[in-house]
This record gives C-alpha cells, sequence and structure tokens, in this order.
C-alpha cells in the first residue's frame, strides 16, 4: 500500500509548495522540495535486493474495481531501475534548480508544483501495471510538460514550443490509448503482467497489428522519435533544469520504457522489429547528422538527445528478435537489450550533466549561442572538465562509460548481419554502416560542443555578461554525474548486475527464469580481433578528420531547402490547414443567413425523409380506407388554394393578412364539415385574434417590399418548398394506406359518460383523460403573455447599457 | 378525401416553407401561420375521417368520429397562437429598435461578434 502511495508522494508535496514560497520568503522553495525525491530514491534503494534476485513486488489501490481499473505499482527491474532514475536525476535537478533559478525574480511555487506533479506522473508511467493508469499518468507527464516548457510564459517562443510539444505527444497519447484500449479488447484484461502471460494468442488476433502500431505511434512521438522529434528542439525555451530532467533523462524515455515494457508481448511481430529498429536507427542518424548544423548549445544537446534515443530504441528493436531464434545464436541479440538499458542508464548521467554545464554557460555568460562562445577554459575551469568528461563519453571515448555501450551498440548491430529471418540478410548490411556513420557525426558534434565553448579565442566583447565560474552549489550535480560517467566505466559489471540484469530480464522474460541467466560480462577490452574495436577506431579517425575541417563542409547544411522541413510541415499542419483552412471552410457555410440555413435543414429533411419512404419500400398508396368525397369538399379545397396562392403573392400586407385570415376561416369550416364543433369554434376565435393582432402589428412594420432575389436562390427555395410539400404529401398518404393498429378511440367513446361523466367526448379529453396537456398549454400562453408584456414594457435601450458597462 | 386532402396538407406545407424562406420577417410571420394550418389539418387527416356525427354524446348514435386527434389539434391551436403573437410582437420590437424587417440585413451587429 505505501508503494503505490510513493507514486503520490510529489504530487501531494505540491500542495505546500505554494504555502513555504509564501510564508518562508528567506529559504529557497527547492530545499524543501529536495526532501522529496531524495526520500524516494533511498526508497526505492531498499528494493533492490529484491529486484536482484529476480523477483518483484506488487502494490495495489483499487479505483474503480467495476471496470477493473486500479492504481497497482509494480516493482521489477525495468521499473525499479526507471523509478531510480526518475528520482535520483530529479533530485539532482531540483539541487541544480536551486541555485539556477533566482528565489526573488521567479515564481517558484509554479516551478516546483510542475516539477513534482511531472515527478509524480513519471513514477505512476514506470509503475503502472494497469494500462488505464498507464496512460493517465502518461498524458500528466504531457501536461506537466507543457508547463514547464512554457514556464517563462511570457515569451512568445516558449509559448510556441509548450503548444507543439503538448500537440505532439497529447496525438500520440490518444493513439496509444486507443492500442491500450484493443489490447484490452483482445485480452479482456487491463493488466499488462496479464497481457504478457496470454501473449501467444494475443498475436493470433486480427487487431493485433493496429494495437501494435498504435503503441508504438505513442511511444514514438514521446521519446522524439523519426519523424515526430521535431517538438524536442522547440522545448528547449524551458529553464534548463527542466530540459536536464525531462528532455534527456526521464520523459523522453518514457517511450523507450513502453516498448521495453511491451516487448515481451509485440516481439513476436516482425512489423514490430522492423518498426523499433528501423525508426531507431533513421533517429539515430537523423539527429546525429542534425546536432552539428545546430549553433545554440542547447540546441546541439536536443539533436544528440534524439539521436541517442533513437540508438536505444534500434537496441530495443534487435534485442526483440531473440524471441524468435533458439540455441547459441540467440545471445548476440539478449546482448541487444542488455545494451540498451545499459546505454540508457549511461545516457542519462552525461546528458543530464552536459545540459546542467549548458545551463551554466548560459547563466554565466548570458548566451548560449555557440558563435559567440569560445576561450571559456580558463575561466570556467570545474565546467570544462565536466563537460570534457560528458561529451567524451557521448562520443564514446574510453575511460567512460559512454565507450562500453557504443561498443555493445556495435557488436549488437553487427551481429543482426548474421541473421536471416524476415529477409534481414539482405538489408541487414545497412544497419551496422547506418550506425557507423551516426557515430562518426555523434563524435563530431560531441567535440564541436565542447571544444566550440570552451577553447579558442574569448570573446569577451559579444558576451552579455562577464564570464566567470558558476557557484559550487550549482556544480554539485553536474560533478556527480561526471563522476557516476567514470566510475560506471570502471565498475560495469556491478550496475549490470544490480540494475541491468533484472531489467533485461523484465524485458525478455521468455528468455530467463532469474537475472543469473543474463550471463553478460562487460568488458572494456575485447581483444584486437574484435570488429568493433576497429569500427571505434575508424570513428575516432574520421571524426577527428571531419571535425577539424568542420567549417570547410558544414556550409552543405544550408544546401538543404529550408521549405521541405519538418517543422515547415508541422507549421503548415497546425497554422495553415487548421487555423486558415478549416475557417475559411466553415466560413463557407456559416454565412450567417437564416434562410439558408433553413434550406440546408429543410432540404436534407426532405431528401432523408423521402429517401427512407422509397429505398425501405415505405410507400404506398390505397384507396380502400378513403372515405367518399362531397361537393362542398371540394369548394372548400378551391377556396383554400386560391387563398393559400393570394397569401402567397399579395403584394400589400393587408391583401395577404386578409388572405392568411381567409385561409383560417376556411380551416375552421373544415372542421365544421369533419365533424369537429369544438375546433372549428377555437378555430374561428382564434384566427379572428390572430388577424387582429397581425393587423395590429404590421401597422407598426415596413410596407412589403417586393422580393428581390437572385435567380439562383429563388430557385433554390422553389425547389426545397416543392420537397417539402411532396414530403408531407407522401408520408401523409403512406400512413394513411397502412394502418396496423386500430384507434384507441372506442375506449373513450364508452367511459365518457360512465367514468368521466361527460357527454363532449373531446372536453373530457381535454380536461379529464389527458388533463397534463391541457395544464402545461395553459402554461405556454401565460409565459407567451408575459414575454410578450416583458418585451414591451422592459426596454434598457442599448444606450443605457453601454453607460452602464462603463 | 383522406387522399385528397393529403395533396392539400402537402400544399400548404410548400406554400409556408416558401414564404418562411423569404426575406421579409412579415413574410415569414405569416409562413408560420400557413405551416400550423397544414399540420392541424394533416392530424385531423391522418385520424381518418370515418364516423358522421360529432363526438358529442347523444342518444341513438353510435357512429362518432375520433375525438383524440380533435382533442391533440385543440391543444396545438391554442399553442401556436400563443407562439404567433409572441412572434408578432418580437417582429415589432426588433423593427422599432433595429429599423429593418429584412432577414439578410439582421446578421448581428460589429460588436458582438
Amino acid at each position: 500500500m505505501f508503494q503505490v502511495f510513493c507514486i503520490f508522494i510529489p504530487i501531494l508535496a505540491a500542495l505546500f509548495m505554494p504555502f513555504f514560497f509564501k510564508k518562508v520568503r528567506s529559504i529557497h522553495t527547492g530545499w524543501f522540495v529536495l526532501i522529496v525525491p531524495v526520500f524516494l530514491v533511498t526508497f526505492y534503494a531498499t528494493y533492490v535486493p529484491i529486484i536482484v534476485d529476480g523477483d518483484s513486488v506488487i502494490s495495489e489501490l483499487d479505483w474503480i474495481p467495476s471496470l477493473g481499473i486500479s492504481f497497482v505499482s509494480y516493482l521489477d527491474g525495468l521499473s525499479l531501475l526507471f523509478s531510480i532514475l526518475i528520482s535520483g536525476i530529479g533530485a539532482l535537478v531540483v539541487l541544480y534548480s536551486i541555485f539556477y533559478l533566482n528565489r526573488t525574480k521567479e515564481q517558484l511555487h509554479n516551478f516546483y508544483i510542475y516539477l513534482l506533479m511531472f515527478m509524480s506522473a513519471m513514477l505512476g508511467v514506470v509503475q503502472s501495471d494497469n494500462t488505464i493508469t498507464l496512460y493517465l499518468f502518461w498524458e500528466l507527464t504531457s501536461i506537466s510538460s507543457f508547463l514547464l516548457i512554457g514556464y517563462w510564459y511570457n515569451r512568445d517562443k516558449s509559448r510556441f514550443g509548450a503548444l507543439k510539444s503538448m500537440m505532439i505527444t497529447v496525438a500520440g497519447g490518444m493513439l496509444m490509448l486507443g492500442g491500450f484500449v484493443l489490447l484490452s479488447i483482445m485480452g479482456d484484461t487491463f493488466s499488462i503482467r496479464e497481457l504478457i502471460s496470454q501473449a501467444p494468442e494475443l498475436a493470433t488476433n486480427d487487431l493485433f497489428l493496429v494495437a501494435l502500431v498504435l503503441i508504438l505511434l505513442g511511444a514514438f512521438t514521446k521519446s522524439a522519435q523519426f519523424p515526430f522529434y521535431i517538438w524536442l528542439p522547440d522545448a528547449m525555451e524551458a529553464p534548463t533544469p527542466v530540459s536536464a530532467y525531462l528532455h534527456s533523462a526521464t520523459m523522453v524515455k518514457a517511450g523507450i520504457y513502453l516498448v521495453a515494457r511491451f516487448t515481451p508481448i509485440f516481439a513476436q511481430s516482425e512489423v514490430w522489429i522492423w518498426l523499433v529498429a528501423g525508426i531507431g536507427l533513421l533517429t539515430l542518424f537523423w539527429g546525429s547528422f542534425f546536432a552539428v548544423k545546430q549553433t545554440d548549445l542547447k540546441g546541439i544537446l536536443a539533436f544528440s538527445t534524439v539521436s541517442q534515443l533513437g540508438l536505444i530504441m534500434s537496441l530495443l528493436g534487435v534485442g526483440a528478435i531473440s524471441y524468435h531464434v533458439n540455441g547459441a545464436e540467440d545471445t548476440v541479440f539478449k546482448y541487444a537489450a542488455f545494451a540498451a538499458i545499459f546505454h540508457l542508464i549511461n545516457h542519462a548521467t552525461f546528458k543530464g550533466s552536459l545540459f546542467m554545464i549548458a545551463g551554466i554557460v548560459d547563466h554565466e555568460t548570458g548566451t548560449r549561442d555557440i558563435r559567440k562562445l569560445g576561450g571559456l577554459m580558463g575561466l570556467m575551469p570545474i565546467s570544462f572538465t565536466i563537460a570534457l568528461i560528458g561529451s567524451f563519453s557521448m562520443a564514446g571515448l574510453p575511460p567512460f562509460n559512454g565507450f562500453l555501450s557504443k561498443e555493445m551498440f556495435f557488436k549488437a548491430i553487427l551481429s543482426i548481419t548474421q541473421f536471416d529471418l524476415f529477409n534481414f540478410s539482405t538489408w541487414s548490411i545497412l544497419f551496422p554502416i547506418i550506425a557507423w556513420i551516426a557515430s562518426v557525426f555523434t563524435f563530431i558534434y560531441s567535440f564541436y560542443f565542447v571544444f566550440r565553448t570552451f577553447t579558442g579565442k574569448l570573446k569577451v566583447d559579444q558576451l552579455p555578461k562577464k564570464p566567470h565560474e558558476a557557484p559550487m552549489g550549482m556544480l554539485i550535480s553536474p560533478l556527480i554525474l561526471a563522476a557516476l560517467v567514470i566510475t560506471i566505466f570502471f565498475i560495469p559489471n556491478l550496475v549490470a548486475d544490480t540494475f541491468v540484469k533484472p531489467a533485461v530480464m523484465a524485458i525478455q522474460p521468455y528468455l530467463y527464469s532469474s537475472p543469473e541467466e543474463v550471463n553478460i560480462h562487460i568488458t572494456a577490452w575485447h581483444g584486437i580481433h574484435s570488429p568493433e574495436l576497429w569500427m571505434t577506431v575508424g570513428v575516432i579517425i574520421l571524426g577527428l578528420l571531419m571535425f577539424l575541417c568542420l567549417s570547410k563542409w558544414q556550409k552543405m547544411y544550408n544546401a538543404f531547402p529550408a521549405k521541405l522541413t519538418l517543422n515547415h510541415l508541422y507549421d503548415f499542419i497546425i497554422y495553415d490547414l487548421c487555423d486558415q483552412w478549416i475557417g475559411r471552410f466553415s466560413a463557407l457555410y456559416m454565412t450567417g443567413s437564416i434562410r439558408r440555413y433553413l434550406s440546408f435543414m429543410l432540404s436534407s429533411m426532405a431528401i432523408i425523409v423521402i429517401g427512407t419512404l422509397f429505398i425501405k419500400d415505405g410507400f404506398k398508396i390505397s384507396f380502400e380506407e378513403a372515405s367518399t368525397i362531397h361537393v362542398y369538399q371540394i369548394i372548400l379545397i378551391i377556396v383554400l388554394v386560391i387563398g393559400t396562392i393570394t397569401t402567397v403573392f399579395a403584394k400589400s400586407r393587408i391583401t395577404s393578412i386578409v388572405a392568411l385570415g381567409a385561409v383560417g376561416y376556411t380551416v375552421s369550416l373544415f372542421f365544421v364539415v369533419f365533424n369537429a364543433p369544438d375546433l372549428a369554434l377555437t378555430q374561428l376565435v382564434i384566427e379572428t385574434i390572430s388577424v387582429a393582432l397581425f393587423l395590429l402589428a404590421f401597422y407598426h412594420l415596413p410596407k412589403l417590399k417586393k422580393e428581390e432575389e437572385r435567380t439562383r436562390f429563388r430557385f433554390s427555395r422553389a425547389f426545397v418548398s416543392v420537397a417539402v410539400g411532396a414530403m408531407v404529401t407522401l408520408v401523409a398518404l403512406s400512413a394513411h394506406s397502412q394502418k396496423f393498429i386500430p384507434s384507441i378511440a372506442e375506449y373513450y367513446k364508452e367511459t365518457v359518460y360512465s367514468l368521466a361523466g361527460g357527454g363532449n367526448i373531446v372536453n373530457v379529453i381535454l380536461v379529464d383523460y389527458r388533463g397534463f396537456d391541457t395544464l402545461f398549454e395553459i402554461t405556454v400562453l401565460g409565459i407567451a403573455g408575459m414575454a410578450i408584456y416583458g418585451m414591451i414594457k422592459l426596454r434598457l435601450s442599448r444606450k443605457e447599457k453601454n453607460y452602464e458597462n462603463k | 378525401m383522406e387522399i385528397v386532402m393529403a395533396f392539400v396538407c402537402g400544399f400548404l406545407f410548400m406554400a409556408a416553407i416558401y414564404l418562411i424562406l423569404s426575406k421579409s420577417l412579415l413574410r415569414i410571420i405569416i409562413g408560420t401561420g400557413l405551416l400550423s394550418h397544414g399540420a392541424h389539418l394533416l392530424i385531423l387527416t391522418m385520424g381518418s375521417f370515418k364516423g358522421s356525427a360529432p363526438p358529442v354524446l347523444s342518444d341513438g348514435v353510435t357512429d362518432y368520429v375520433d375525438p383524440l386527434p380533435q382533442a391533440l389539434i385543440l391543444t396545438a391551436i391554442v399553442i401556436s397562437f400563443g407562439v404567433t403573437a409572441f412572434f408578432l410582437v418580437l417582429a415589432y420590437r426588433a423593427y422599432q429598435e433595429i429599423k429593418t424587417d429584412d432577414m439578410t440585413l439582421m446578421k448581428g451587429s460589429e460588436d458582438n461578434e
């Protein structure tokens, strides 16, 4: 129970932050926040011994038990690893933000509320075993990320970036929800563990592929994979602690987590393997290629994040092949999943520290533009050292942890060439080549990042501030991360035994029954004959050469047409398509003309009714039921028709009113003819009052003008009225000719005297059998009377209203 | 007779719709008047004209017409009268305030868009 509760601790703590911010002004609010992630990381650390043994812990809190939806905290190797990353890096980021954000100038309570909300959401995503609550927390990460990116909401770019990330990640989240719903329909459960246990049956379902693609779309949008990566560079408008936390270490890895978590279900499908590995590799290449083009420090890091996420994603894809192979050769694919998790840890450490350094540079010099920076090495030695460690690790150089995971990456990608399932034999040669080229670019941008900032000529006159070393407090967090970068290189197997192996077991449960069976040993030295060593050597040599002559070939980026970018496509969809084109489209039919709306409504009504009548073969005419026609009825009909025609074509007000009156009186004569004395009476009286009212009101209205309208509208008007008239006639004829149920009138006729004690059946129906109708018809009259009185008496003129508003 | 009345009702509806689709508020209200006449006659027609005596009990008569549609129409007449009266005053007030009865000109002023 407490385990589930821990997910909500940050969000509950967030409730108190405004209080601390307002009441305890002398202490930075961040210190109070820091307690939360520090507590959480210690709490989750206590689970490590359980997880190392391959066990898992589950804790449940009912939410909507009747629908099978509950908050479940399920901690196995994978979710514990993520939980520790989230709370651990969260603690470092909060510590860093205490020195980064000014206590007096910033709205700190907002910042920490959003951050704590995000922390809860992220813990919920990785621990949820229930797909519905997983989706709930997933969207909460999108929302809190939106709020954090738009933290400086008075800046245009922040708002743009926030909206963009929201649009893309929420669209993906929605699709993912669709996938979850399909999965729950197939497996009849929301529990991921139960779904995994019925994975073989799920694969035979028709909906399987649809669910697969939808869930992948959710993962790709969140993890900034191609072509959805475009929100991540724009999200760099957020404060740097946010970029370090959300956009390098945690939120963007939610998609990675999702892919890893659902691998046991979907790995059986070759579509999954192709998509995850292929898109991952494409993203890896694309991100690393365009990172070199960036001039903003955080821009470089954003594209590098995109690229590294692609790397992890492609490794997960390759790892999924292990489902299809048995025996000796499967070890290499086990290796891929292992490498993915290992690199995920490494990336969180070095990318977090690099973002923090970018923030420090921004903080101390006032700019992040790499063209203005340079020669900061002497002024900021500690930052330089940290940046060097981070960059070298990112480039994959020894003795840093990036080297180990890059080597493992090469090894896993090379192994794919030996595999001939799903046509991999023909295309697979592309995988190591693309991966190798991407690594060269990774090397280049890593060097570009660190050396353009810290070496070269110092351009003090171009910098807004006089640069100097950051305060020690700000350096603590990146120092810890940089220390981890080196430590992991020297004790990789300890990290692997503690975190990676249980996580791999969670990703590939079909291969192992305990983490000890993941018998992979990380070594920094693979022997002189291993191909991955020579690949690394090649990366270093070519990378160095290309970095040294960067200014010669960097211009080629300008050759890319600006109109053909994905950002341009996004702007086109959001601003042109949604804003303008759809606006223009609705302006086409929302003209504000009542006549037009009425024409649309009436003609569609006529078309639907007449259409249904004939499609369902409902039209029938029968003369059997009809009564005989008398001469006086014919005369009445003729009078009625003449009166109607006069009403329609009358040129003066008086004529039309009188003609309408004539029609009304003829109708009351009809009532006489058809044996309805009460109706005739009422109709006569009402018609008289109506005509008087008409005359009274029309006396104040302008004279009738000749209708001047375009012939086209005149035609459509005639058409609509004929159609409606035809509809009424056809329906009346069919209804009259097919009566299936006899009237209930007999009952009234028989009991009108015995039960109600009356002779006039119509009146007894009105006040006795169906008295409610009469009550409310009286109400209608009353309301109409009051409304008329109000309209005439209450005259709040326009001038008075304007006066009041002022 | 019912067959003929079906055509008469259709004709009334047609004329009413034609008027309702016109520009002047005045013609539209007249159109609604015609529409309610058409509807009332339609209800009566659908109740069938069988029976030769009005639905008032009298000795020796068994052949009454159906009383239920008549009760319905009576209610409908009163309601449509109330609504028409309201419409008329509304049109009158609208003309007083905005000095037009042309529907194409009644599109809201600029400050409420």
